[in-house]
Formats: structure tokens, C-alpha cells, sequence
């Protein structure tokens, strides 16, 4: 029988199957960061285990590390405290640890790509959501719960049941000014935020295929916005291209065997899928939230929509109230007060070259306060090397040290309560980026674009 | 974990539909390096203001409802992976969060910690839901062994779903872990036989 990508990956890593649907299943690639790895440490070492194969295990701190002085200690003391608290575990060990100050040190999604870490037809996990981001790849990458993590530092595998799968093909070029958030943020406005609960999504089609790796991350990155497990797209030139060179990608002879295999990692012609969907990429236009989850996505020429079934209205209400808008209404000419750029989305180096790009030679309005936080210490480096810190700085924006930052707050980097923040991150929940704060989800063109004007306007009037 | 075989409760409803773990436990409570003690800020901003006083009109602080099971709106736990979720829900007292959708990663932390996401129709859900407001005295009685939620009121059960494995899990207390240590021979195996592993 013809078989998918999931199936192929899959299948390669189960151990063996048990009575009842579950897998005992083998994970490739652990990552682990300071906030969801310390009850696991706990819980193997309460217990007496060993780790079983710490070399397969990379940690980094990112979730609650300040973006500014990182060579001085932590200020706040809980994430003094809990980042020690990874240094220590890591020391203990015997775990590969990118802390503050190391070349290496990034958001955990940044990082191991840029490494050569994620591969395709590898399983990755990490106690974080936004682990489906090294599904670009065509890598089965998911995130797990402390429990899990403590499962695998234990025993490298979780007992998993295989999930549902879904393709979903996008087709033909985008407009201008359309970028991978868009075509995302558009996918997951049309599926609602669980519309892929229960499911593993391959994305398909030449809209994919065009994409970069960069722009394939930010794609799978927020395959969990619509419930998805995670998110694939089957390796190819671009991929190989992309890993060759790169620190921990296979060398030599060693080289040509992996891109042997992973040219064999592909959904065979007439395998089946649980759901399919299919989108064309001449309707996808430059997107925004106005809402307070991921699914409440639109054209940033559209207005919010009114058409909402009567059991969701209480839910859609409270949420239009929440972020100061009205069913029906524009957001065209809305003041906004923050721009954040970053998080494991849309912090690397592509991203800050647009925002460089656009901003070159303008400034922020006076009444922003633009933010960008690059992915990881060598996305800054390269930012530096290339002149985009100057760029930016002449622009007004800030280039701060890397980290998850203002994406959901857990460190100095919030934003205050009411205030109106354009975001390339992936999640506008009530409070995410700080007690009361309001986010709108979007591109880091139409993020740049925002600060220059300090207000929401149609971006494709201003591209040229 | 602790063990759950059967629960005779009143609940809590909470009809908010696309409950997120952002709002069931902020980030900022997450510095904890220990499981206990996030019950305290579950609904954190929900619950209580910005200088910390209980908002009077919220389902927890109105005096209205009590109980170990929480009724809450469609797709439950969705966006992070953070089990603190679980635990913030497990340690505010509850063992049972009905809804008529989860999020995987949620339902999966839940399971892990002895919390049963049990989940209904939306039928069921709306009806369970109009109930406990008007009554905030009914009681509820989950049976994990016969996978049966009953409402003595209506004379009524509810078959529901749960993985076969997970349920032996839960009623006996066991974990993953303890059977995950078992395969160490079958997995080691597995390793020797990857040729395509780089």
C-alpha cells in the first residue's frame, strides 16, 4: 500500500506495538529548556533512573532569559533560579547545554535547525508546542509535557497512538507581499484553532515548495495554533541545500548516504489521508488577528467578521471585547503602540533582512516602541556581520539578545495591559504577552510596515 | 499518581469555549522548578485583578459552585505543551475536567497526572452546563470503571471514551515511565538496527 510521509517515519520508529493501539515509540532527538525540564530531572533522579542516552539530549535557555545584558547575572530571581537550575541538572549529567553567553545559545526551534540538529526522517521532541517546527524538515517533531520529558530522559521513547494524518496543498504563487505567516495564518483562519486536533498535517503544493527552510519553519511552527500534532513537509533540494555544512548535518560519505535516504522520505503517489484540503495561493492576501486566538485571522483589508454561529457567540463576544473591537469593523487605521519582532516563528535571519529591508532609510513613529529579538546568538552574529543591527537601530528599533521574550512574557519583556501590540509571534491569547495585553498576529513585513506608520494600514500600497 | 476509580461530585462550569493553557496558568507562574502549588494561580487572570483581589463575578470566587469537576467550553487546553496546565487544575482540587472537545497535548498531560478529561457531546456539555447553573447542588458521578458519567438528577448515564491502557493507568495509578523502563531489552534491539540513522 502506497504510504505517506508520517507512515514512512512512523513506522521506521516503533520499537514494537502493544495490545490497545499504542506505540512504544523512538524519539531521535531531545531538546530541553529551563522551564518544562525540572520536575522531569526531579522525577528520574526521585526514582533512581539513569538517563538512557544523554547524547541525544541538547539544552538551551531561552524562555525566561532577559534580551538585554546577558553577560551580567539574571536580575529577576525565579529565572536566576530556574536557568541555574538547567546549568546544574546539565552539569550533573553530563548534557550538551548552549546557556547564556554560548555562540550556540538560542530559542530552542531556532537553534537546532541552524546546528544541523533536526534532520529529515528524524523524531524530535521537546517539552514546547512549537516543536512542530522541525517538521520543515520532514521530520516527525512534536511537543511533549514534563511527564514525557521525564519519559524519554528515561527511556528515549514515549507510548504514543499513531495520529490521524491530514494534507493540506496550497497551490500557485502568492501576491505581493504575501510571506509564509500569511499563507499560515490564512490556513489556520480557515481550519479554526482545533480544526486540526487529532491530526498530523503534511503541508503540500507549490506554495510550500517555493518557500525557503526559514519560511517551511514558520509554516510548521504553528501547525499546534490549528490543534495539530505537528506539521511536515517533505524534504527536498531545498532541505539538503539548507543542512549541507552546517555543524552537526552528516559530513562526507556520511553525507551522501543521509541525502540517499532522506530522497526517499515522500508521500507515495495514491497513499491516502485521513482529511484533505486544498487551498489556491491566489487567495491569500497579507493576514492579521484581531482576535484572541490564532483562528481569528483575516485579510488586513477585511473587516472582523459577523457571521458567527450563535453557539460560539458568547465565546466570539468576549473575546472581540477583550481586544477593543467590534464585529463588522476595519483595522485600517487602528493605533497601535508595540511592535514585537521574534520568537521561534519568525526570528530568524530572513525575517530581520525584510524588516531591514523596508526600513532602511525610514524611521519607527515616534509613538512605537519597536522590539526585535533575533532567535539565537548566530542569527545575531550574522545580523551584526551584515550591517542589519545598524539598519535597524538608525530606524529606531531596538535589536535586543536572543530569547523567547515578549512572545509570552516570562521575562522583563511585556507588554502593558491595553496596549495594542503588532506581533510575529504565534499566539494571541488573552494575556500572552502580559497581563491585559492586546496582540495582533502578523507578518514581519507588516510587523516593520506597522511601526513605520505606527498605525494598521494595507501594506500593498507601500511595497515597491 | 494517585489512583481514580470512581467520583461522586457537584461541579464548577466554566461555558468558555478554546480554553487555553495561557489562561488556565499564565507563563509567568512557570518559574517553579517543583510540581505543587499552581493551583493558587489556575485562572490567574480571570480570577483574580491586577492587585491580586478575587474578581467577585468569576465561577470560583461567586460563593455559587463547588466540587472536583470542572464542565468547561469546547476544545479545552489548547496551545502549550506546559503540564503545569494539569497540575495547576490537579492542585486547585479538581480530578475530572468534562468538556465536549480537548486539545491533545492537554488531554495527554492530564491523563499523566491522574486528571480525567472526560469528554461529552456538545449536546451533553450544553445540557450539563445549563443544570449546574441552575443547580449548583447537582452532583455528577464519573465511573472510570464502567466509563460511565452519571446525572442522578435526569435518571441518565453517558458512555465516554478512554484509551484502554491509559484507564488501567489511572485506576491502578501506574505511569508510562514504569512501563516505558520495562522495554529497555525490545528498545536497546530497536537501536542496534537503524542503518539509516545518521
Amino acid at each position: 500500500m502506497a504510504k505517506t510521509l508520517l507512515d514512512k517515519i512512523w513506522d521506521a520508529h516503533v520499537v514494537k506495538s502493544i495490545p490497545g493501539g499504542l506505540d512504544v515509540f523512538y524519539i531521535d532527538r531531545h531538546l530541553i529548556h529551563e522551564v518544562t525540564s525540572p520536575q522531569a530531572f526531579d522525577e528520574i533522579e526521585a526514582r533512581g533512573l539513569p538517563l538512557f542516552r544523554k547524547e541525544q539530549i541538547v539544552a538551551t535557555a531561552d524562555h525566561n532569559v532577559p534580551t538585554k545584558n546577558q553577560h551580567l547575572p539574571i536580575e529577576e530571581p525565579l529565572s536566576r533560579f530556574q536557568v541555574d537550575k538547567l546549568t546544574e541538572n546539565c552539569a550533573k549529567h553530563n548534557i550538551e547545554l548552549y546557556g547564556l553567553g554560548h555562540q550556540n545559545q538560542g530559542i530552542v526551534h531556532v537553534m537546532g535547525p541552524e546546528l544541523g540538529i533536526t534532520q529529515p526522517g528524524m523524531t524530535i521532541v521537546c517539552g514546547d508546542s512549537h516543536t512542530s517546527t522541525h517538521g520543515a524538515f520532514g521530520a516527525i517533531a512534536f511537543g511533549i509535557g514534563t511527564s514525557q520529558v521525564a519519559q524519554v530522559m528515561a527511556s528515549q521513547c514515549l507510548l504514543l497512538s499513531k495520529p490521524k494524518s491530514m494534507r493540506i496543498t496550497v497551490d500557485g504563487g502568492v501576491k505581493p507581499g504575501v510571506t509564509a505567516k500569511d499563507i499560515i495564518l490564512y490556513v489556520i483562519s480557515k481550519l479554526g484553532t482545533g480544526g486540526a486536533t487529532g491530526y498530523f498535517v503534511e503541508y503540500a503544493g507549490s506554495a510550500f515548495r517555493a518557500l525557503s527552510m526559514e519560511g517551511r519553519m514558520t509554516v510548521c511552527n504553528m501547525s499546534i495554533e490549528m490543534g495539530a500534532r505537528g506539521g511536515m513537509i517533505a524534504p527536498d533540494q531545498t532541505t539538503f541545500d539548507y543542512l549541507n555544512g552546517r555543524e552537526f548535518a552528516p559530513k562526507g560519505e556520511k553525507w551522501e548516504q543521509a541525502v540517499a535516504y532522506w530522497s526517499t522520505l515522500y508521500t507515495e503517489e495514491g497513499a491516502t489521508f485521513d482529511k484533505e484540503l486544498f487551498f489556491d495561493a491566489a487567495d491569500i492576501a497579507p493576514m492579521i488577528t484581531f482576535g484572541t486566538n490564532p483562528g481569528m485571522g483575516m485579510a488586513l483589508n477585511a473587516v472582523i467578521p459577523t457571521d458567527v454561529p450563535a453557539s460560539e457567540q458568547a465565546s466570539y463576544s468576549k473575546s472581540l471585547s477583550y481586544m477593543g473591537f467590534a464585529p463588522g469593523e476595519s483595522l485600517l487605521g487602528k493605533e497601535i503602540q508595540y511592535v514585537f519582532i521574534g520568537s521561534c516563528t519568525n526570528s530568524r535571519i530572513e525575517d530581520l533582512r525584510q524588516v531591514a529591508k523596508y526600513v532602511q532609510g525610514k524611521k519607527k513613529a515616534a509613538h512605537v516602541e519597536a522590539i526585535i529579538v533575533p532567535g539565537s546568538k548566530q542569527v545575531e552574529k550574522q545580523a551584526i556581520e551584515e550591517g542589519i543591527d545598524k539598519v535597524l537601530a538608525e530606524a529606531g528599533f531596538e535589536l535586543r539578545e536572543p530569547g523567547c521574550s515578549a512572545c509570552l512574557a516570562m521575562n522583563e519583556d511585556k507588554i502593558p495591559a491595553g496596549a495594542y501590540c503588532v506581533s510575529t509571534s504565534n499566539r494571541n491569547f488573552e494575556g500572552r504577552q502580559g497581563p491585559g495585553s492586546r496582540t495582533l498576529l502578523a507578518s514581519p513585513l507588516v510587523a516593520a510596515i506597522t511601526a513605520v506608520e505606527g498605525k494598521i494600514v494595507d501594506i500593498t500600497q507601500y511595497l515597491n | 499518581m494517585e489512583k481514580f476509580e470512581v467520583l461522586r461530585s457537584t461541579a464548577v462550569p466554566l461555558p468558555i469555549e478554546n480554553i487555553d493553557t495561557d489562561q488556565i496558568i499564565p507563563a509567568r507562574f512557570l518559574k517553579a522548578t517543583s510540581r505543587e502549588g499552581f493551583g493558587e494561580n489556575l485562572f490567574r487572570d480571570w480570577r483574580f485583578d491586577n492587585t491580586g483581589q478575587p474578581k467577585a463575578d468569576f465561577v470560583m470566587n461567586t460563593g455559587r459552585y463547588s466540587g472536583r469537576i470542572l464542565v468547561a467550553g469546547k476544545n479545552f487546553g489548547c496551545g502549550s505543551s506546559r503540564e503545569h496546565a494539569a497540575w495547576a487544575i490537579h492542585d486547585a482540587g479538581f480530578k475530572v475536567v468534562i468538556s465536549s472537545f480537548f486539545a491533545d497535548i492537554f488531554k495527554g498531560n492530564a491523563l499523566n497526572n491522574g486528571l480525567l478529561p472526560l469528554q461529552v457531546s456538545d449536546e451533553v456539555l450544553e445540557r450539563l452546563l445549563n443544570q449546574i447553573e441552575q443547580d449548583p447542588q447537582t452532583t455528577l458521578v464519573v465511573n472510570l470503571v464502567n466509563q460511565e458519567l452519571e446525572v442522578p438528577v435526569w435518571e441518565e448515564k453517558f458512555s465516554f471514551e478512554i484509551d484502554a491502557y491509559k484507564k488501567e493507568c489511572m485506576i491502578n495509578g501506574y505511569d508510562d515511565i514504569d512501563f516505558l523502563v520495562n522495554q529497555k531489552e525490545a528498545i536497546e534491539q530497536y537501536e542496534s538496527n537503524r542503518p539509516w540513522a545518521y
